[in-house]
């Protein structure tokens, strides 16, 4: 399995770079992905998504269907998609430190 | 489209990413390829010639006219030869002469024959995960000749020694464990569900139900678990049409997938995998099965439902039904009042996926629907349509990030025939077509939406 080094720590990440233990992450594992997302800065509006798909992770074990994302954080999809180019399902749940959500998606 | 210069190889190093072990052992096939992979593959191989007739059949006849070359949407976008549906099966069938046919025993690469090598086999895994399985090229082959079903049985071969894309494996995985592709547990399925009843209530005002695991109920819907993570229109659209005509339903979270990965794998995943959906109308004790909007769903629920996990007698007939032949019939009989200018503005094309019009016949519903719910409605050019249509580009187990490339390419022939239109709305009853296009356009430049068929038909269904 590839590693990373993220915020000075070693990680196991899939080939896709998406961290596989989720219990690892921390705000600092967010700010070092970002970068490879090709996100300068995380603004309020980045960390508003990243902490609502965590919240949801932590509760529900899984990511929430995107139109929840959307209406529950204000965010309409397209600012989603300017805050995360690769959208709320591949950049927001990396950087959210979530498993790649695959599927027919 | 016309065919592209021949460009050899160029093709040749975009590849799936292999699963480990983590994906292989619960699927049941072994977790590294064994020592005597050689062996156990040309078992299966021998197996899969002698239980399905057609396979060998196909084998045979071919006379190399060339009819189907440049039919293939991976042909006509990369130009690499070895995805020529012949050149592709060709592949197979070298293996084949060498090991199951007198010459190539004898004479080996004189007939043309060849070893099942470590490169022959890397070649399989790279061109057999080329192929959408979208059966193109066999609406043009005067003999008939399916690549698709050589394509399977390569992959099931493949499988058969831990030779696998992750992917796939991994997807099925969850289909097993959690009951659906994109593995959403229990819970988070009631909380969309219960999510999605509060935006038609906003929408519409009314308190429309999107029932999970309620026994007794008329119908089990079977979406593609898309629906109810990326599609939410489309979920709310099949809840908008029960509503609109008082039938009684519920999804599954036993069964809360449609779509069926064994079809890109092997058959005994494809069985499994249906398999939930009987249990789950039993368990529920509905009287009907629908399935939702995805193409290889419901290529697997129609072809193979009754036969492998048949018979289906608990059921009414027809079953399964897919939900365009639903709600056709239900406009046919004028059960739905329909409001066509809610679509105004917008010009609507149909894309025909590849299991829905050649792998189920499922071709004028969803365009009767269409015609029914809008008032500018275009068709693509005639040879690109219907049981000519094209591949998306992300079907058959392709729809992963590192096949992007080749995504794209076979997504070619498919924007061409698409940009004729002037259309800025493509419809289309599948969940794959509905991931694929959305990336194809922004590759291509193409400024268009993509939506399902329910999501139009909701719209325009006056409650
Ligand atoms: S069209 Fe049929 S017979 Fe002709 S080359 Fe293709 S598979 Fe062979
Ligand atoms: S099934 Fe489709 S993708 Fe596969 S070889 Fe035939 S035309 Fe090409």
């Amino acid at each position: 399995m590839p590693t990373l080094t993220l915020a000075g720590k070693e990680f196991d990440v899939d080939e896709d770079g998406f961290i596989q233990d989720a219990t690892k992450w921390d705000d600092s594992i967010a700010t070092a992905l970002a970068e490879q997302e090709g996100i300068k800065v995380l603004t309020d509006e980045h960390w508003k998504v990243i902490r609502y798909l965590r919240d949801y992770f932590q509760k529900f074990g899984s990511a929430p269907m995107i139109r929840k994302v959307t209406k529950d954080t204000g965010l309409p999809l397209k600012r989603i998609y300017e805050l995360f180019p690769t959208g709320p399902a591949k950049g927001a749940c990396k950087l959210a430190g979530l498993p790649k959500p695959t599927g027919c998606i | 489209m016309k065919a592209p210069p021949l460009c050899p190889n160029i093709a040749a190093n975009v590849h799936a990413h292999r699963a480990k072990k983590e994906y292989l052992e619960p699927l049941g096939l072994p977790a590294e390829r064994p020592a005597d992979w050689r062996a156990k593959a040309l078992d299966k191989f021998r197996e899969l010639l002698h239980e399905r007739r057609s396979l060998s059949l196909y084998m045979d006849v071919c006379v190399r006219c060339g009819a189907c070359a440049d039919k293939c949407p991976f042909f006509l976008g990369t130009g690499d030869p070895n995805n020529m549906p012949v050149a592709r099966a060709e592949l197979f069938r070298k293996v084949y002469r060498r090991y199951f046919t007198a010459a190539g025993k004898l004479a080996g690469r004189l007939a043309t024959a060849e070893d099942l090598t470590d490169d022959v086999l890397d070649q399989w895994f790279t061109y057999f995960y080329q192929c959408s399985e979208c059966r193109r090229c066999a609406v043009f082959c005067p003999f008939g000749v399916d690549t698709a079903e050589i394509t399977m049985a390569a992959r099931e071969i493949m499988a058969s020694i831990g030779v696998a894309p992750k992917y796939t494996t991994e997807v099925i995985r969850k289909a097993n464990e959690i009951g659906n592709n994109l593995g959403i547990p229990l819970a988070a399925w009631k909380d969309s569900a219960e999510f999605l009843e509060q935006e038609l209530k906003e929408q519409t005002g009314k308190d429309i139900k999107m029932p999970v695991d309620q026994e007794g109920a008329e119908v089990l819907l079977v979406p593609p678990s898309a629906d109810m993570f990326a599609n939410a229109d489309t979920m709310m659209g099949y809840a908008k049409l029960f509503y609109a005509v008082g039938v009684n339903w519920t999804t599954s979270t036993y069964a809360s997938e449609a779509g069926n990965f064994g079809l890109f794998l092997n058959y005994e995943q494809l069985q499994k995998i249906n398999r939930r959906i009987v249990d789950a109308a039993r368990n529920l004790r509905v009287k009907r099965l629908i399935i939702g909007e995805c193409g290889h769903a419901w290529r697997a629920a129609q072809a193979f439902t009754d036969t492998l996990n048949g018979p289906l007698h608990f059921l009414q007939k027809p079953c399964p039904e897919h939900i365009c032949e639903f709600a056709a019939r239900l406009i046919r009989g004028g059960w739905l009042k329909l409001d066509k200018s809610a679509n105004d503005g917008v010009t609507v094309t149909y894309h025909d996926p590849c299991n829905l019009a050649r792998g189920g016949g499922l071709i004028d519903e969803p365009r009767e629907i269409l015609r029914a719910v809008v008032n500018d409605f275009r068709e693509m050019p005639a040879d690109t349509i219907r049981e000519k249509t094209f591949c998306c580009g992300g079907g058959g187990g392709l729809l992963t990030e590192e096949l992007m490339q080749t995504r794209m390419n076979g997504a070619k022939p498919r924007v061409e025939a698409f940009r004729t239109t002037g259309a800025d709305l493509l419809a289309t009853p599948c969940a794959i077509c509905k991931a694929q296009f959305p990336e194809v356009f922004k590759h291509y430049g193409v400024d268009a939406r993509v939506v399902g068929v329910m999501d139009l038909l909701a719209k325009a269904i006056v409650i």
